[in-house]
């Protein structure tokens, strides 16, 4: 098993570079587009599942940390007068710095307000996601109000998917470590982590923190596809737009995060039919999918435990450990 | 000290409706312990509503008169749709997860925005001067008739509410319903209709909320509570929610901060400074500044 790690990554590198190559040569710019923005959400979704889903404290600003990634990311690849910056590999350094700065932005933010719970957790957060933007808009440095333009369009299909591999891969590792056990001990029961000695606060702002990385990471991807940001990108409905991916996803699922951006950002595109009426259809959606599947298209499940089929790729799922927790 | 007085005054003026909103947040947050997103968006159809019955009924006179009937019937369509969100969205959560009840609320809001772009059109609406504003004192402190009527109403709502809440049959209900839900339908109290009775007074309250701010701030978009109803919230929490007095104060400090931070430091910070004092207060007193924190226990 240990030798074929790593083979197996180097397939699925060149299997999305290869994806990449024929999808950016076969299919049209727009659907291209999409597809790409699908990846950013995908991140982004998986990354608050962390904390959402996994460890069950709800965070409603994850919008603020993609800013932090999004704005020192494309400070450093237009603002630094360092041609690396402006290479491929310099926009990859880039977002990773980036989004190192929104992962500690999110420790900082993290370890008062995670002391917090339920819905004042979720308004302390919504604060801060608030906050953040609003400091970004009265930089000057960086426009203001009016936005950075000229940011290097660097990222494109590759780059955006293999940081959903990557951020698939991790968070996925994460959760089935000791310590991704631990961040699902809190959510399922909270006192009884406590009293099993676990320092529930450091789990939840660990989680927090990486949480908020790979937001920084999908800030950092988004400012380098558009190639023009402006705090508006960032606002509260950014936010709950994440939090609605995780929801109708399946709270806790990573794949089901996946579905969940999938759908928020292909459907509005599929409902182009609709003209002006769509905006109104997708909200209808998600209150008619609350009414009739309140925990989420998958739930706490992959989309390997409901196909019989994936045999051998069946790992134990996470959701089994409720009853070894509960019981 | 000419200029404090009026930064007071201003602040005091936004403030009264920012805690109008609050209250119909924190009402049903007390009964029902959620927050219901949507009321920002019940409030931006109220002024929506002013705008055409203003339109509708320019006639009236006096001037006194048409704000009276535009206040009422913007208070009787707000009422009216929260009853109908309530119905259909709410009701059928009524033993779900908070959460999926939370995400719903979220669903209602933007439904309503949205809607609110297709209906009215995105772009703003003139609010129209029931009102004709006068200045009230010459010698250099801007005062205007509408900030003192703005200020004289939200008080006698309140004050109003006040009574409802502490001296009638069906306030001394609500506060057992929202003290402990199942112990209350124990001793026989409609919950269903008590829910039905908070959401009628807090949408109400937003209502007149909304006419009242277009008198001060006459520009009217399908957007417009979203800014106005994470204030009021905010303002909630801030005052402990749940707690009704916590929320009439809380929406008043709001007001005054940001009224002080718009003439000391800079307008754009004027939305930062709510959301900077309440994690200030969440942080050293985690129930809000008159709530009381019930522990969890096992």
């Amino acid at each position: 098993m240990r030798f074929r790690q790593p083979l197996v990554g180097l397939l699925a590198v060149g299997a999305i570079w290869g994806l990449g190559f024929l999808l950016e040569s076969n299919l049209n710019a727009y659907i291209v587009r999409v597809i790409v923005n699908c990846g950013i959400a995908f991140i982004l979704a998986m990354s608050l599942n962390l904390v959402n889903g996994c460890a069950g404290q709800f965070s409603l600003g994850h919008a603020g940390f993609m800013a932090v990634g999004a704005y020192v990311s494309a400070a450093l690849t237009t603002l630094v007068p360092w041609a690396f910056f402006q290479s491929s590999v310099g926009v990859g350094v880039a977002v990773v710095i980036g989004a190192t700065f929104a992962g500690v932005a999110g420790y900082l933010v993290g370890l008062p307000s995670l002391r917090l719970k339920g819905d004042y957790l979720a308004i302390v957060t919504l604060g801060f996601g608030e906050i953040i933007r609003i400091v970004f808009l009265n930089i000057e440095a960086v426009g203001g109000p009016r936005g950075l333009p000229g940011i290097p369009s660097r990222s494109d299909f590759f780059w955006v998917f293999i940081w959903v591999f990557a951020t698939f891969l991790i968070l996925g590792r994460l959760i089935r470590s000791s310590y991704g056990r631990v961040i699902l001990s809190i959510r399922e029961d909270e006192v009884a982590a406590e009293s099993m000695g676990v320092d529930v606060t450091h789990y939840k702002v660990v989680a927090f923190a990486i949480s908020s990385f790979f937001a920084g990471v999908a800030g950092g991807l988004f400012a380098h596809y558009q190639g023009f940001i402006d705090p508006n990108s960032f606002n509260f409905n950014r936010s709950v737009e994440v939090v609605i991916m995780v929801v109708i996803g399946g709270m806790g699922s990573l794949t089901g995060s996946i579905l969940g951006g999938l759908i928020v950002t292909a459907l509005p595109e599929l409902l182009r039919v609709f003209e002006k009426y769509r905006m109104m259809i997708f909200p209808a959606i998600l209150i008619v999918m609350m009414l009739v599947r309140p925990r989420g298209l998958l739930g706490h499940f992959e989309i390997w435990d409901l196909l019989p089929s994936f045999g051998r790729l069946r790992r134990r799922p996470v959701s089994r450990l409720k009853e070894s927790v509960t019981k | 000290m000419r200029e404090f007085a009026q930064i007071i005054v201003n602040g005091l003026a936004a403030g009264s409706v920012y805690s109008l909103v609050a209250l119909g947040y924190t009402m049903v947050y007390g009964v029902l312990q959620f927050i219901n997103f949507a009321h920002s968006d019940i409030f931006m159809l109220g002024a929506f509503t002013g705008i055409y019955l203003a339109a509708w009924l320019g006639w009236l006179q006096p001037p006194l008169l048409l704000f009276a009937v535009v206040t009422l019937g913007a208070m009787v369509a707000c009422t009216a749709i929260a009853l109908l969100v309530e119905r259909i969205a709410y009701r059928p959560l009524r033993s779900a997860p908070r959460l999926n009840v939370l995400i719903t609320a979220i669903g209602v809001s933007l439904f309503l925005q949205n809607a609110g772009q297709v209906i009215f059109g995105a772009d703003p609406r003139v609010f129209p001067s029931i009102l004709a504003t006068r200045a009230l004192f010459e010698d250099g402190l801007v005062v205007n008739n509408i900030q003192v009527t703005v200020i004289l109403v939200s008080l006698l709502l309140m004050a109003g509410l006040h009574w409802v809440v502490h001296r009638t049959k069906i306030g001394t209900a609500m506060r057992a319903v929202s003290y402990d839900f199942e112990i209350a339908s124990l001793m026989g109290i409609p919950t269903d209709r008590i829910i039905i009775f908070t959401f009628v007074i807090g949408s109400a309250l937003a209502g007149s909320a909304s006419i009242l701010y277009g008198l001060s701030y006459p520009k009217v978009e399908p957007l417009l509570g979203v800014v106005i109803g994470l204030k009021a919230f905010v303002a909630a929490v801030f005052g402990g929610i749940g707690n009704i007095v916590g929320a009439a104060v809380g929406g008043i400090i709001i007001g005054l901060a940001e009224a002080l931070v718009v003439y000391y430091i800079s307008s754009s910070y004027r939305d930062a400074i709510s959301f900077a004092i309440l994690i200030v207060i969440l942080l050293f007193k985690p129930a809000g500044l008159f709530g009381t924190l019930r522990r969890e226990k096992v």
